[in-house]
């Protein structure tokens, strides 16, 4: 007979919500007659996503204690509720923005865009709590296969076709490396679960060793770190813009989380190995991110290279290993969240009012014609450069801190000359949109007054709101962070 | 209480300013109100101010991140009360003067020349280093955009050249507070104990000289003066450069002691040449504004000659030098960009003989002029007499050297009051070409009436910036 273990339903309300929505969501798509089908879709994702925040709320509130649920699966702590409730979030605004900005011949297809965007974000709540190896494998599987179809929905597009199949194979072979990292790990040890494979793992076992290299090889794909970002500038140029803002944010939240609980739940006893490995990868990514970004016209591939360079900033917080480094890399998460998909989203609504990919070039004039989204987009770019209008400010700082405190002053070196090389493209957006007018250069804009797009503007408006808010209330949000890193061995 | 509001109110005005759809005029008038309010307040301030009592008064601290120890605090001390002074009655007369020329767009400009006033005097009176750096970095914002959009042709080189020396510099600055602040346990500025490390020492000073600047990190200067609008100019050279050198005073002096003796002579050295250098380069300048450009170059090699020459004569008169040189180099730029209204340009070569049916533009200019070059009983004269007394109790080179300098002053001065005001009548300057009409007057008078009663009693400014005007003595005691 097999034991069924004890199901401890409401920690995994989160994502029965979200999933419960998406078969609602596809349900729609059937039977709901196509002309209401976008508004339907955007309305069961919106409240699916508000049922996921909620409850994750709720489950943050009440796990004070964190501990292990479901056959020791799944973690019901604060870690895993706070990146839920930042998933979701993302996910919220996502759907708001892909209700106006997902192209309208796709409408045939505009409920399964939602029931994907949905089931993809259980599947990334149900990963940053995954307490063995299986569920972790499982998880990144879903949420990728969903991510694969979001990427190439507008499949009469060139390019999100191209980008649905690329990041389908460079994609799985991050996958099958994690794969592949996970067998060496269960071979080395013959044991699945995180903190087990912590108890008999020994330090310096070339197999385990092996294993975890490749476990950081496949979580550095999906966190499109250098040298595993090789598909990242191609899929966002091409996926459409709501899935861009989707997987910029969101992913990298997800897989940040669960690296950061895997590595130093699972590997404590090569702490020394995995922190210099992270330190390599992080100035692999500030170098490689911002050096190509300088030469970037098209602005989607340059925010692409952008958050290739972020990744590299929250390696730093996660190098440092620290409760310190946690807090660091949870609390950059937050405003780095708000102004990736806030750019983005504003890249989208120029692209849609030209029907034109967005370059350097025609966004001149962006600022003045747009003024709301030309100053969220002065204060992400200001807010990306780390100075003091958004939390990315407070962002950097803190995970300086987490490595000067860690002893590696010249990690800070490194992040602070990044920072200032970054200064270079961010601002060519700010000059572009501002200082440049359209008379100058001839832009072409389609015809007619810009769409209305309220839905846009409220999630730019929230984007903005979680940017600016998480400066000026920087400690409500590192209490949460540090509830949140409490839950982890340290 | 009154210390945040001084801050915050301009800040919020800029963003009632940003969101309310308001006429050309509404914008305008208020964005004045508010700077005068700013000035108010400060008076107030400073009458309410105890100049016999130790320590920082009007502190407000609140929390900002707790487990590092960084919190909002903000204070005000003697010396920091003038260059607080100095910020919002400069502000005032630069934003009457934007109102008065008509800039474009007005709601972002005066939007953005409000967050200005507010980041600026957020630097002179933020106590902890995480604060002081937010504001220090948030005063580039504005003055980007500012001259990326308002300035003249060849703006967007000049904004890139500004904005990557300077972030260069604060970026390290940034490494530099972090490797301070998790060394003394607090980023608190008044709390915090000193330290002895050269490359912190190294990073604050970067991050100063380049924004003071001295030689020779002052690349960014003549491009950034020329094309950014006259009154954005202004602010730069007679208010934000003030930001790099009373950080020097306030940080790399007070906190590291030791590494300020250790590079004592290069420092000083880099004064002295910024000051040589930029004399000459004021004297071989083609127009108006790069005169007066080069010349803050000169007076910030002065002002940190007397900072470092560690004496008391020295730094009483670098707070003084600071004050002064700040009024007096926003009216000349201020000036300058009445003179460019009238005749579209502030070269030599196409002015001269303004004075012939101009008399306030001629007075005006010339007293600033006279004011500049440091004659006998100016306010300029007596912050260079005690910079160079004090650099003489260092050695007497030093003051040898400043003394030339300021012979070179004279020279570069006297040429360009000359070639604008007299000799024959230049190209462009035409009959009809208007004095000083009462909107200038009324924005560049007080000014200069600043500078006056600033030239009558000295002593004002100088014996009452440290408490009882024992610079070395309160800054080895860290300000507590």
């Amino acid at each position: 007979m097999i034991h069924t273990p004890h199901v401890d339903w409401f920690s995994i309300s989160t994502i029965l919500a979200l999933l419960g929505a998406s078969f609602v969501a596809l349900l729609g798509a059937v039977l709901v007659p196509r002309s209401a089908r976008r508004m339907f879709g955007c309305v069961v994702a919106v409240l699916g996503f508000a049922g996921g925040l909620l409850t994750s709320i709720w489950l943050y509130v009440d796990s004070t204690n964190g501990h292990r649920v479901i056959g020791d699966a799944f973690y019901r702590d604060r870690w895993t509720a706070l990146g839920q409730i930042i998933v979701c979030g993302i996910g919220l605004v996502t759907a708001l923005v892909a209700a106006e900005q997902i192209a309208h011949r796709t409408d045939d297809h505009i409920a399964e865009f939602f029931s994907l965007l949905l089931a993809c974000a259980a599947g990334m709540t149900f990963f940053i709590g995954s307490a063995n190896l299986m569920v972790m494998f499982l998880s990144l599987e879903w949420f990728s296969i969903a991510l694969y179809v979001m990427c190439a929905i507008d499949y009469d597009v060139e390019g999100s076709l191209e980008a649905g199949l690329k990041y389908l194979v460079i994609g799985s072979f991050g996958s099958a490396a994690l794969l592949f990292g996970s067998a060496l790990v269960y071979g080395s040890t013959s044991r699945i679960g995180f903190v087990e494979i912590a108890h008999v793992g020994h330090a310096h076992d070339t197999l385990l060793v092996l294993g975890l290299a490749m476990i950081i090889t496949g979580l550095g794909f999906k966190s499109s770190a250098a040298p595993f970002h090789q598909w990242t500038p191609d899929v966002y140029q091409g996926a459409p813009t709501p899935v861009t803002a989707f997987m910029s944010a969101a992913t990298k939240v997800a897989a940040f989380m669960l690296a950061f609980r895997v590595l130093r739940t699972a590997f404590p006893q090569d702490e020394h190995l995995w922190t210099w490995a992270l330190a390599g990868i992080a100035i692999a990514s500030l170098a490689v991110g911002n050096f190509a970004a300088l030469v970037q016209r098209n602005v989607k591939r340059m925010l692409a290279y952008s958050s290739i360079s972020h990744a590299g900033f929250l390696l730093i917080g996660l190098s440092a290993a620290s409760a310190l480094g946690g807090r660091a890399m949870l609390y950059y998460l937050v405003p780095y969240s708000a102004m990736a998909f806030g750019s983005f989203a504003i890249v989208g609504a120029r692209e849609r009012e030209l029907n034109a990919p967005v370059t350097l070039d025609n966004l001149a004039g962006f600022g003045w014609e747009r003024p709301f989204l030309g100053v969220a987009m002065w204060f992400f770019m200001f807010g990306f450069a780390g100075l003091p209008l958004t939390g990315g400010f407070t962002g950097k700082f803190y995970v300086f801190a987490a490595a000067y405190r860690h002893g590696w002053a010249w990690l800070v070196v490194v992040g602070v000359l990044a920072t200032l090389v970054s200064l270079w493209y961010y601002l060519a957006v700010v000059r572009a949109m501002y200082m440049r007018t359209n008379d100058e250069l001839r832009v072409a804009v389609a015809g007619g007054a810009p769409p209305r797009e309220p839905l846009l503007h409220a999630a730019v408006a929230i984007c903005m709101i979680v940017g600016v808010g998480s400066l000026f209330a920087t400690q409500p949000v590192i209490d949460l962070a540090r509830h949140a890193t409490s839950a982890l061995p340290f | 209480m009154i210390t945040t509001i001084l801050i915050w109110l301009p800040i919020a005005a800029a963003i009632v300013v940003w969101a309310l759809p308001l006429s050309r005029y509404a914008t305008g008038s208020l964005a004045v109100l508010v700077s005068l309010a700013e000035v108010g307040i400060w008076i107030e301030q400073a009458f309410r101010f105890d100049f016999s009592k130790h320590g920082l008064q009007f502190a407000q601290r609140g929390g900002w991140i707790s487990d590092l120890h960084v919190s909002y605090h903000v204070g005000v001390y003697g010396f920091s009360l003038w260059l607080v002074g100095l910020t919002v009655i400069s502000m005032a007369a630069c934003t009457a003067y934007g109102f008065w020329v008509g800039r474009d767009r007005p709601r972002a400009y005066f939007g953005l020349m409000l967050f200005l006033t507010g980041a600026t005097v957020g630097v002179f009176v933020a106590q902890d280093l995480l604060l002081f750096y937010a504001f220090f970095e948030a005063m580039l914002i504005p003055l980007y955009v500012l001259v990326g959009v308002w300035g003249g042709p060849g703006r967007l080189g000049a904004t890139i050249k500004f904005f990557i020396y300077t972030a260069a510099g604060s970026l390290l600055m940034l490494a530099a507070l972090i490797a301070y602040g998790l060394h003394a346990g607090t980023f608190d500025l008044v709390d915090g104990g000193p330290s002895v490390s050269r490359w912190i020492f190294l990073g604050f000073m970067l991050a100063f000289v380049i924004k003071a600047p001295l030689f020779p990190f002052h690349g960014w200067l003549p491009d950034t003066y020329r094309e950014a609008p006259p009154e954005v100019t202004a602010v730069l050279s007679g208010v934000i450069a003030k930001a790099g050198t009373y950080g020097m005073l306030r940080i790399a002096i007070t906190k590291l002691p030791d590494p300020t003796s250790y590079y004592r002579t290069l420092i000083l050295a880099l004064a002295a040449a910024a000051l040589v250098y930029g004399s000459l380069l004021a004297f071989r300048a083609a127009d108006l504004r790069g005169v007066v450009a080069y010349s803050s170059l000169a007076q910030s090699g002065l002002i940190a000659l007397g900072l470092f020459s560690g004496t008391n004569l020295g730094f009483d008169g670098a707070v003084l030098q600071m004050v002064a040189h700040g009024l007096v180099s926003t009216s000349l730029f201020l000036l300058a960009g009445t003179i460019e209204r009238r005749t579209t340009t502030d070269q030599f070569a196409l002015l001269g003989g303004m004075a012939k049916g101009r008399p306030a533009l001629a007075t005006l200019l010339m007293t600033c002029g006279i004011i500049s070059l440091a004659v006998p009983g100016s306010a300029n004269f007596a912050g260079e007499f005690l910079i160079l007394a004090g650099a003489f109790q260092r050695a007497w080179w030093w003051a040898a050297i400043g003394a030339g300098a300021i012979v070179l002053a004279a020279m570069y001065m006297l040429r360009a009051i000359s070639a604008v005001l007299h000799e024959a009548r230049g190209s462009v300057v035409t009959e009809d070409a208007l004095d000083l009409r009462l909107g200038e007057l009324s924005l560049i008078v007080p000014l200069v009436a600043g500078l006056l009663l600033l030239s009558a009693w000295p002593a004002g400014v100088s014996h009452h910036s440290f408490v009882g005007d024992r610079p070395v003595q309160t800054i080895k005691g860290q300000f507590k």
